[in-house]
């Protein structure tokens, strides 16, 4: 039997206070979901991958942008080290553990799923739900439509 | 803030009519914000498609995604997946860990974090996990 899932919120708000930040922050929480029905049968639909790395290492000279990259000939690895994953109980040396993209390509040869779209996006974690909600998704949303996306798999570290 | 992020962006693609799906593991944050359709495994954060290196887990998990695709018919429909991390849960407690041993460090980290925030606000690089 599998223990309850870890609270993160509640951690997280006990972790800054103990590193001095008084006010807890306010996480997103909405009354009404979206909801948009599978509108063709996935061997038809054309399908991306949502990650929170990056393609290339941040090197801290500007704010991360939202990022692109091949899905048909994607990176070995992506940047991830700056994010909050549990890096005392795992890793994340094999791509395919956070982000799918060669179980997706296997998909396409069975049909499975229609086609790749032929990007990927990589949206920048922001505490300012405002910046992601007024510049970041918007800029997803606009790539995902330029390259004619049914379903997207989102896969956060 | 890897799984609020998502969450929102997933939010603004199914406003424009694109179907989502989430595979994370961390639940109490996809939950708290609201998401069309999420799949949840519950292990460390890092590894949402399955333990590295084990790919039929990898497939599997996948695959439990596009079922969910399929299947889900209404807005906050959530799915586990069957797996297990470890037998051993220690790593629940141990992750973002608060205790007495901590606190000097903790309270010597807050104050680093603050002046890089400061420093990254001055020179435009405010955004920050």
């Amino acid at each position: 039997m599998n223990s309850p899932p870890v609270q993160y919120m509640q951690k997280s708000r006990a972790y800054y206070a103990a590193q001095g930040y008084e006010k807890p922050y306010r996480w997103a929480n909405f009354e009404t979901v979206p909801f948009a029905p599978l509108v063709k049968p996935l061997s038809q639909a054309t399908v991306t991958l949502i990650t929170t790395a990056m393609p290339v290492q941040d090197n801290r000279q500007g704010p991360k942008q939202v990022c692109s990259g091949s899905m048909h000939n994607p990176p070995q690895q992506l940047f991830n080290d700056d994010l909050f994953w549990d890096k005392d109980a795992t890793h994340t040396d094999d791509l395919d553990s956070y982000f799918p993209i060669h179980h997706l390509q296997a998909l396409t040869q069975s049909s499975r799923i229609g086609r790749l779209a032929s990007q990927f996006h990589c949206a920048p974690t922001d505490y300012s739900q405002r910046r992601t909600l007024e510049a970041d998704a918007p800029e997803i949303l606009r790539r995902c439509r330029e390259d004619k996306v049914d379903v997207a798999l989102l896969v956060p570290l | 803030m890897c799984h609020q992020t998502v969450s929102l962006v997933a939010r603004t693609l199914e406003e424009d009519g694109i179907s989502t799906v989430i595979l994370g593991s961390g639940r109490d944050i996809v939950e708290y914000c609201g998401v069309a359709r999420f799949l949840f495994t519950d292990f460390p954060l890092g590894n949402p498609c399955g333990k590295p290196w084990d790919q039929s887990m990898q497939r599997q998990i996948v695959e439990l995604g596009l079922t969910l695709l399929e299947e889900a018919c209404e807005a906050r429909t959530i799915l586990e997946t069957p797996f297990l991390w470890s037998d051993d849960s220690s790593w629940k407690d141990d992750y973002m860990k608060v205790d007495a041993a901590k606190l000097d460090r903790l309270k010597q980290m807050g104050e680093q974090r603050k002046s890089l925030q400061r420093q990254a606000k001055q020179t435009g690089v405010a955004r920050s996990e």
